[in-house]
């Protein structure tokens, strides 16, 4: 097959099983579950036999369609591209393993809703990844909000339709006041949105429009959850965890990051920024968005507003990254999407199995749960080790590749700055382990007696673990096995980092 | 076929004007309704070879009855006249199929024949707006389109259609007549009614006051047609007391053509008068136009009758064209040209699915439509869809329009304009929502749960309609190609 086909298969994939999910989810529940897992194996497949070709060199480029005269819907693909299509197509398949244990475990309604909108935000990520230009990108932008949407609005309640608001609130209103202004301006100024390496802005525009320019795209891209308009990623936890998992750790927030990072390089060019200082502000800005959220996870009590307050300051490290205007700290960026992702997804998933399986959301009442659920809790122990930026696990390489950019740019604050935040993840993520291991457990409650009446579905893949010991009550083997490989994960990328910087030397040079 | 080649402009506005009477002797429902439906498949198909004509050899000109002009009646067509029959043809088209089963539903059974004559009179008088080049053609061919227009409300269910006929009636004469009297002021300075023949004379005589005024005459008379803010006051009602199929062809056509005529009178016939520069009046338009679009679809926030929120919306979007009209460059025209098209097409299928609703709810109000994503799911994602287009998600014909306009206002230099065209399309969001929510996540009424939706008959055209809307959306060239290059030459005229 040509690499061609291969884009177009990409995107047709999983829309395809998106459809089949759809129409299958009435018939059987196996089936749906089946054909999910199916879909995600092909797109990976098709997204390594891509990867491949672009290593070799290869920039295979396809016109989907002329949307209107001079602007088309076009993929052509690029390395940065091809690391955000590889890890949503490759943490797919674990999340789908992980999302049936957990939503059948949960007992959540319209589950064939679920699975068929997951599979279209999987599509637009990847429309996101590959696009060739700007028109490409804000279209699969916007479908990946809209299609999120009755994901985070899933249950249904007051709660979750006031988070449903919020979310595509924030999302859509930034996207349409500033990001595509920031693109039609664009277009009118320079007279095309093709993704050009080294930018297009240079000598198109004044300085002055490059830097308002640069604030809405940067702005508009509300993805990437920049103070002040973060609300939406804490709104949207009230989704199912496999939704936080992979679309609030990886799809949607990566997204929104990689498009940050996309934006400085190919539209405005890293050494343009650098020359005209278009990014300092924002830099300050993301500075600001690490420490002030990192402050606020420090205050959650709920597990996954935790979490999530915590991925809002890790995606100012990318941004923050990107606005030092640096080739080696933007590949630090880079770096930091894989990096945070694997070990993101685990903490996520860690929480899902708290929650499911031992009724917990709130982290006081979790003391004492890691003698119960001990392989969760030492994955989880990993991942924390991940995002604070220790050796050996992969999060070191991508803070200490921003760090040399700050230092490179002289900006020595931001060095400050990020070793700020490294001890403020200590201090939020550390606590939940060693209450865990080491705290008196609580008198349960009454309510607590409800355990019983969820007690997960009589299938061998979704029992409890128990490994004949007392007192553990493992996660069964659906939820814990997708939590330990991407734990695995957080380690070997520790040793193959360097690949991956390989793999971008054609962007930002050796 | 070389007598149909010849003929063609005029084939398309007499061939429904002349089986409008027909209605009268069948007498009958069913029969009348297939009458009027061929006829307008055929006006149709017309228009499709008349815009190709249009397209391939240019402007057409058509001297009725051989009488040159400026004596004698002429039809001009040209891109954009060409383009907007294709839209008030192809909507009839629609419309007609999935009236049937919606007017059983909500008009008397011996009443039938009039909703069909009238409404082969109203597009006639529409389709003629389009085709002449004579001013006071345009005016009879206006009094044809309202007068039928009026009848077709006046015929809805609810007793409160004949207030809102009534007063769209008196709206709408004083908006005709306005035009009449400008017009008069004009042949009374040049002695011509023939638009070529004006747009020659007229910069002779632009600086005297009666052209001033006859302008200021024509703009209001123009401005309550085609319900620009503040003068809008009769088209809530109207749209939503009307029979539902009658306002999916009034709200996908009947301003449209009203905005064509005020576009045509701008930029042809006052076209080397340059009256948005010559005269100020663009920071009148354009602030009109950006007060509606901000008015609309705050009303329409506030409405508890989702037709009547549909209404509003329509104000906003009159809004949208006379914004892209004030421009005055090929972007931003092109903006408003297209948006005539786009807003058709998803104005349209919008009401259509109102109109399901209604079948079989027997109510539109908001608070009845609670449920709907499980009562008839097909059309509460029909709603869905239709609400992208409004609010302007890409891949929808809403986006194509919202990005002419925008890069209009960038070309113009007008950047707080681009700020407020993207501002206002987020109160789309918020009226569209309501709908969403009401529908997807409250539940069905007790005894309601079962889903029952309305007939094929008019969930067919309704999709149709919606594939358009987003067909355009992701292929614009067509329409787009028409709308700049029509936008272009209207301002070769000017320059």
């Amino acid at each position: 097959m040509t690499p061609e086909t291969l884009i177009l298969l990409a995107l047709l994939v999983p829309f395809v099983g998106a459809v089949m999910v759809l129409f299958s989810g009435i018939s059987s529940a196996n089936i749906r579950d089946g054909l999910t897992v199916i879909t995600a194996v092909i797109l990976f497949v098709i997204v390594w036999q891509l990867i491949q070709i672009v290593d070799a060199g290869g920039r295979p480029t396809v016109t989907l369609i002329e949307m209107l005269p001079g602007l088309s819907i076009t993929f052509t693909l690029e390395p940065l591209g091809m690391i955000f299509a590889g890890i949503a197509s490759f943490l797919w398949i674990i999340t789908s393993f992980y999302a049936f244990g957990y939503m059948r475990g949960h007992h959540e309604h319209n589950q064939t809703r679920f699975f068929f909108c997951f599979a279209i935000a999987i599509m637009s990520s990847i429309g996101i990844a590959f696009a060739g230009n700007m028109l490409t990108l804000f279209v699969f932008y916007e479908v990946l909000t809209i299609s999120t949407f009755p994901l985070v609005a899933h249950s249904g309640t007051d709660e979750a339709k006031r988070a449903g608001r919020i979310y595509l609130g924030i999302l859509i209103s930034t996207s349409i006041t500033f990001l595509l202004t920031a693109v039609i301006w664009t277009y009118v100024e320079v007279g095309t949105l093709d993704f050009t390496k080294g930018g297009i802005m240079d000598g198109n525009a004044s300085a002055g429009v490059i830097t308002i320019l640069f604030g809405l795209y940067i702005y508009g891209i509300g993805k990437a959850a920049l103070m002040p308009f973060h609300r939406w990623l804490p709104a949207a936890m009230v989704a199912p965890t496999p939704v936080s998992a992979l679309l609030h750790a990886v799809a949607v927030v990566k997204a929104g990051v990689f498009s940050v990072i996309k934006v400085c390089v190919y539209i405005f060019g890293v050494d343009t920024l650098a020359n005209i200082g278009a990014s300092t502000w924002l830099a300050y800005v993301a500075g600001a968005t690490i420490l002030l959220s990192s402050l606020v996870a420090m205050r959650k009590d709920n597990l996954k507003a935790r979490l999530a307050y915590s991925t809002i300051s890790q995606l100012s490290y990318i941004v923050l990254g990107a606005m030092l205007a640096t080739n080696i700290s933007t590949m630090g960026s880079t770096l930091h999407i894989v990096m945070h992702a694997f070990g993101k997804i685990t903490l996520f998933f860690c929480a899902g199995a708290i929650i499911v399986f031992a009724h917990k959301t709130d982290i006081s009442d979790m003391k004492g749960l890691g003698r119960k659920m001990p392989i969760t809790f030492f994955c989880f122990f990993l991942a924390s080790l991940s995002i604070i930026g220790l050796p050996p696990l992969g999060g070191v390489w991508s803070k200490w590749f921003i760090a040399l950019g700050a230092a490179e740019s002289g900006q020595l604050i931001f060095i400050a700055v990020l070793m700020i935040s490294s001890l403020m993840n200590i201090a939020y993520l550390m606590p939940i382990v060693y209450h865990g291991y080491f705290g008196k457990e609580p008198i349960p409650k009454e309510h607590d007696h409800h355990d019983d009446h969820h007690a997960p579905p009589n299938h061998p893949l979704l029992r409890h673990l128990t490994f004949g010991r007392p007192g553990v009550a493992e996660a069964p083997i659906m939820c814990l096995a997708p939590i330990v490989l991407t734990t695995i994960g957080c380690i070997a990328l520790f040793f193959y980092a360097e690949n991956i910087r390989q793999f971008l030397t054609p962007v930002f040079g050796g | 076929m070389s007598f149909l080649l010849e003929h063609i402009s005029v084939l398309v506005v007499i061939v429904p004007l002349m089986a409008a009477p027909v209605c009268m002797f069948l007498r009958n429902g069913t029969a009348s309704w297939a009458w009027a439906t061929s006829i307008c498949f055929i006006t149709f198909a017309l228009a499709i070879i008349l815009i190709q004509q249009v397209l391939a050899n240019g402007e057409i000109i058509y001297a009725l009855g051989d009488w040159a002009a400026p004596w004698g009646i002429i039809y001009q067509i040209d891109e954009l006249g060409s383009f907007v029959m294709l839209i008030v043809a192809a909507m009839a088209a629609i419309a007609l199929p999935y009236a049937k089963q919606s007017i059983e539903r909500e008009i008397p059974k011996d009443r039938h024949y009039l909703v069909y004559c009238m409404f082969l009179l109203c597009m006639s008088g529409l389709l003629g707006m389009a085709a002449t080049g004579d001013a006071f053609n345009l005016f009879v061919f206006l009094e044809v389109s309202s007068l039928s227009t009026y009848v077709l409300i006046s015929l809805g269910k609810d007793r409160r259609a004949l207030s809102a006929a009534l007063r769209y009636l008196i709206l709408g004469t004083l908006g005709a007549t306005f035009y009449v009297i400008g017009l008069g002021m004009l042949y009374q300075m040049t002695g011509s009614l023939n638009m070529a023949d004006l747009a020659d004379l007229l910069p002779g005589v632009q600086d005297t006051q009666t052209v001033h005024v006859a302008l200021a005459f024509i703009f209001v008379g123009f401005g309550l047609k085609l319900a620009l803010f503040p003068l809008h006051v009769w088209l809530p009602n109207a749209y939503t007391y009307a029979p539902s199929a009658v306002t999916v062809f009034l709200a996908a056509t009947a301003t449209k053509v009203a905005v064509y005529a005020l576009i045509r009178l701008t930029y042809t016939v006052f076209g080397d008068v340059e009256p948005l520069e010559t005269y100020g009046v663009r920071i009148v338009v354009l602030g009109l136009a950006i007060a509606g679009m901000f008015a609309g679809s705050m009303l329409a926030i506030y409405q508890s009758n989702v037709k009547r929120l549909l209404a509003y919306s329509s104000i906003a979007q009159v809004g949208y064209m006379i914004l892209g009209i004030s421009m005055g460059n090929a972007s931003g025209l092109a903006g408003g040209i297209i948006h005539m098209f786009n807003h058709a097409v998803m104005k349209g299928a919008l009401f259509m699915a109102l109109g399901c609703v209604f079948y079989v709810v027997g109510s539109v109000k908001i608070e009845d439509m609670a449920g709907l994503g499980k009562r008839m799911p097909l059309t509460a994602a029909a709603i869905v869809a239709g609400g992208f287009s409004l609010i302007g998600v890409p891949l929808t014909v809403g986006f194509i329009s919202k990005w002419y306009l925008v890069q209009g206002a960038f070309e113009a230099g007008w950047w707080p304009v681009a700020i407020l065209i993207m501002l206002s399309s987020l109160l789309a969001v918020i009226y569209v929502w309501r709908v969403v929510e009401k529908m997807y996540f409250q539940d069905p009424p007790a005894g309601y749960e079962t889903a029952k939706e309305a007939p094929m008959g008019m969930l067919i055209p309704t999709y149709v309609l919606l594939g358009a809307a987003f067909y355009f959306g992701i292929d614009a060239t067509f329409t787009s190609d028409v709308a700049l290059s029509a936008a272009t030459s209207l301002l070769g005229g000017s320059q």
